[in-house]
């Protein structure tokens, strides 16, 4: 137990981050695409995708919110002792995890304010299935179309329909990412 | 040769983390400033501090980086900003915009279309696009949130009336899909055109502390009008080394006579051009041999 | 015939070299220590440890010799090196009231608990050029020195205050958010501006503060005290559970009573301002003062006169010298890329005007 607290973060930080950080910003920057992105490893469920965007991002300025399917004692040590990120409610996250149906309803994250649309939650959602399939994708890093495989529709439609506000979305699964930033427009297949 | 001094990319950690965040909001928002939290550099503001800033933030071990001021990667601050991340990122640099997959610009976008690897980073002195019309960030960070953009129509009409077109050659504003307007940083109107580009273009302000971003297959519009419709016009000449119609070029004083030449401001768009064969009208006239030696690519790779 | 200028690289390494000879001066002169520039230019230390924001006189005195005497260029140096600096927490408020003061005076009593204390000022001293000093090894006489005060002396306003005579300013709740650390953005409130003109460049802050009292945001400042001396600084250890001391500065403040406010519901109160520096920066603290009591007026129900020191954007958007001379020795950078599209601009509309001139003359 306390070794899964104490293992898992970079043993390079600055190196390692580098490349997840290269990972996410692919991901972000061209919804559809699957990126792969290792490092680190934390208790599960989360998956080594999940954690590694979280020892790139997260530190004691970025507030976290755990999901019920991610709000173990285990990841909750876990993410204290490898980011110091305040762990908080959801309304009050710059960063959230879980799985899908644990992370709604999404009403409560910020989706920043019309003068500040960046002051919005990035959630990363975990999923068993990541492949450029299902939904098509248009829109910001998307030549023509684009596909991803996600776990419904009418939410990420909402999301875009509240531009330039909104939510931004990593989907995580095993070693891979892909991005879903509130400009993309969602449509059936 | 890193030194050891300082953290992969000279920027610590916490920092890095600071600016990845924003750099995925300004993605995630096409053409909105995100604030950050801007780091004072060994180098000075107004210098690329903001650029730098997130070439740090982005550069992996594996990246190859170009620096170009002005278009040229032998520009003083291009070789200094270059000379930086060579000592504190140990990455490879190049001056073919081909094989870079992280270009560091000042005023220029590349003439060789960008790829989909590609990052360009730009270095931005004012990022606010309505700050010389509204001097208060208090206002236009209103106007942005509301759309409200008819203070820039109003300025750029206002000089068709007096001068019968935009009168506005560089820094030339415009819309990003659809909905913020933005400063694409001084390059001449003639880059705009390359601002849709396959390539992720990041822009960093270091003193007003702003990044924004275009990612990759985005619509960017230069603002104009139905009857005056934007024109990325150059001057009318030939490069005088390679003789590329098609390329923005420098006005070189050759002597006290008013005698002038114009050649390529990208010199490894030149460059390469000149290696493939082409000549420009003072390379025919010279002795296309003695020049083509005199500035072979050769002896343009950056010192070793 | 034209050569693209090459070289770029060896230029800049010929330039650091001829600037490390230039910066040592003729070598038949004896190197100035840094150890000499912190004891002899102390005043010089104290105003870059203050826009530096970094207490430490010997890297302030480091700066200084490395920046051949700019200021600018040494606070330039100093924030560059501090922004490297990892972070172990910060420390408990200082408490300027136990300070062990070489300097106080007040401008609102003619005498008060603790005197006025003069220590070691310019302000009486008659501006002429002592040549004595231009020869070399003499002591100067020693000072006469007086037991020190065993009792902290009281803050002025203190005694304004048991007769509510002056605002109440409420304890900040919140630690105060830290303008190195996080973008500025607008409306601020007033720790952020005191961290801003406390880093912010002398002569702007003198400026706005003379500004004022021109008329420009005229907000009637009285000197109710200046203080210089030396005080503890002490850092919580959480695993300890108690603050332990962990070093000493020194530093120079000012409070100001300023024109009052009142209504007939509330009875007329004396208001302040405040300036609090690194060192003996009498001059910055007592601007600094003048300059945070002028951008209160919207808190204190004041009218906006359109005054540049009421301008917070203003103010703390160009009172950093750093930013400041950056952007501005930045045009030095080549611009010949914009300047040629202006130029193409320029000649392109001379050429439509002429041309029209010529049309209208013709017909």
């Amino acid at each position: 137990m306390q070794n899964a607290v104490l293992d898992g973060g970079f043993a390079d930080p600055a190196r390692e981050a580098a490349y997840a950080f290269r990972a996410a910003l692919n991901a972000m920057a061209r919804p559809g695409t699957i990126q792969h992105i290792t490092g680190a490893d934390a208790p599960s469920p989360c998956s080594p995708a999940a954690a590694t965007l979280i020892l790139t991002l997260c530190d004691p300025t970025t507030p976290i919110f755990l999901a019920p399917s991610h709000d173990t004692a285990a990841f909750r040590d876990w993410i204290t002792f490898q980011t110091g990120g305040p762990l908080v409610p959801a309304k009050d996250a710059m960063i959230a995890i879980g799985t899908w149906e644990a992370l709604l309803p999404l009403d409560p994250f910020a989706v920043g304010t019309p003068e500040y649309p960046d002051r919005s939650a990035t959630l990363v959602v975990e999923t068993e299935t990541l492949a450029s399939d299902g939904p098509v994708l248009r829109g910001p890093g998307i030549e023509t179309t684009a596909r991803l495989t996600l776990p419904e529709i009418e939410a990420f439609q909402r999301n875009r329909a509240l531009f330039p506000l909104g939510l931004d979305f990593f989907f995580t699964s095993e070693d891979r990412v892909a991005g879903l930033p509130r400009s993309t427009r969602v449509m059936e297949a | 040769m890193t030194d050891q001094a300082y953290n992969f990319a000279y920027l610590d950690e916490q920092t890095k983390r600071m600016i990845r965040r924003a750099i995925l909001k300004g993605v995630a928002v096409p053409g909105y400033q995100v604030p950050f939290a801007s780091r004072e550099m060994p180098m000075p503001y107004g210098w690329g501090t903001g650029g730098v800033q997130v070439t740090s933030a982005c550069l992996t071990p594996d990246d190859t980086l170009k620096v170009i001021d002005q278009g040229a990667d032998d520009t003083t601050n291009a070789v200094s900003i270059r000379k930086f991340f060579e000592k504190t990122a140990e990455v490879d640099v190049t001056e073919k915009t081909a094989e870079a997959t992280v270009i560091q610009t000042r005023h220029r976008i590349p003439e060789t279309p960008l790829t989909d690897d590609q990052i360009l980073v730009y270095q931005v002195p004012i990022p606010e696009p309505l700050r010389f019309l509204e001097p208060s960030e208090v206002e236009t960070r209103k106007m942005h949130s509301l759309e409200e953009y008819g203070l820039m129509y109003v300025k750029l009409y206002e000089d068709i009336s007096r001068h019968g077109e935009i009168a506005t050659a560089y820094a030339y504003p415009v819309k990003v899909q659809d909905r913020y307007v933005m400063d694409p940083s001084p390059i001449p109107k003639f880059d705009n055109p390359k601002l849709e580009s396959a390539a992720l273009q990041l822009f960093g302000a270091g003193r007003e502390q702003r990044i924004y971003a275009i990612p990759p297959h985005t619509k960017v519009v230069s603002l104009d009008f139905e009857d005056h419709p934007f024109d990325p016009s150059k001057a009318p000449h030939a490069c005088a080394l390679c003789g590329a119609e098609g390329s923005y070029l420098d006005e070189v004083i050759t002597d006290d006579q008013g005698g002038r030449m114009f050649v390529c401001s990208d010199t490894d768009y030149c460059a390469s051009r000149r290696a493939a064969g082409h000549v420009g009208a003072m390379t025919s006239i010279e002795g296309a041999t003695r020049m083509l030696r005199s500035a072979s690519p050769d002896q343009t790779e950056p010192a070793q | 015939m034209y050569v693209a200028v090459k070289g770029g690289e060896r230029a800049i390494e010929n330039a650091h070299t001829w600037l490390a000879e230039e910066r040592r001066g003729d070598t038949d002169i004896g190197d100035l220590s840094v150890a000499q520039i912190r004891e002899q230019l102390a005043l010089a230390v104290d105003r870059v440890m203050a826009e530096g924001s970094l207490y430490d006189p010997d890297l302030a005195a480091l700066a200084i010799k490395q920046a051949r005497g700019d200021m600018i260029e040494a606070v330039f140096l100093i924030r560059a090196y501090r922004t490297t600096l990892p972070r172990f927490g910060a420390s408990a408020p200082i408490d300027t009231g136990a300070m062990a003061c070489d300097r106080r005076i007040s401008a609102t009593y003619k005498d008060l608990p603790g005197g006025q204390v003069l220590g070691p000022t310019f302000d009486y001293t008659h501006r002429l050029l002592d040549f004595a000093l231009a020869a070399e090894g003499l002591a100067p006489p020693a000072a006469p020195e007086a037991a020190a005060d065993a009792d902290h002396l009281p803050h002025v306003t203190q005694f304004l205050a048991q007769e509510d005579l002056i605002q109440r300013e409420s304890e900040g709740a919140d630690t105060p958010r830290d303008l190195t650390r996080e973008p500025l953005d607008f409306p601020t409130d007033r720790p952020l501006r005191l961290q801003a003109l406390s880093r912010g460049d002398e002569g702007f802050v003198l400026s706005m503060a003379y500004s004022t009292q021109r008329g420009y945001g005229r907000n009637h400042p009285f000197v109710a005290e200046l203080r210089t001396g030396t005080l503890a600084v002490e850092m919580d250890i959480p695993e300890l559970g108690f603050a332990i001391e962990i070093g000493e500065a020194v530093v120079t403040e000012c409070e100001t009573v300023n024109q009052f406010t009142g209504s007939k519901t509330e009875p007329a109160q004396f208001t302040r301002g405040y300036g609090l520096t690194f060192g003996r920066c009498e001059r910055k603290a007592i601007s600094m003062a003048l300059v945070d009591r002028a951008m209160r007026w919207k808190e204190l129900g004041e009218d906006n006169v359109g005054a540049p020191a009421q301008d917070e954007e203003f103010v703390l958007y160009h009172a950093d010298n750093v930013q400041a001379s950056g952007f501005l020795e930045h045009i030095k950078l080549p611009h010949y890329v914009d300047f040629q599209s202006e130029l193409e601009l320029i000649r392109r509309l001379r050429a439509e005007a002429l041309s029209g001139q010529h049309q209208e003359a013709a017909e």
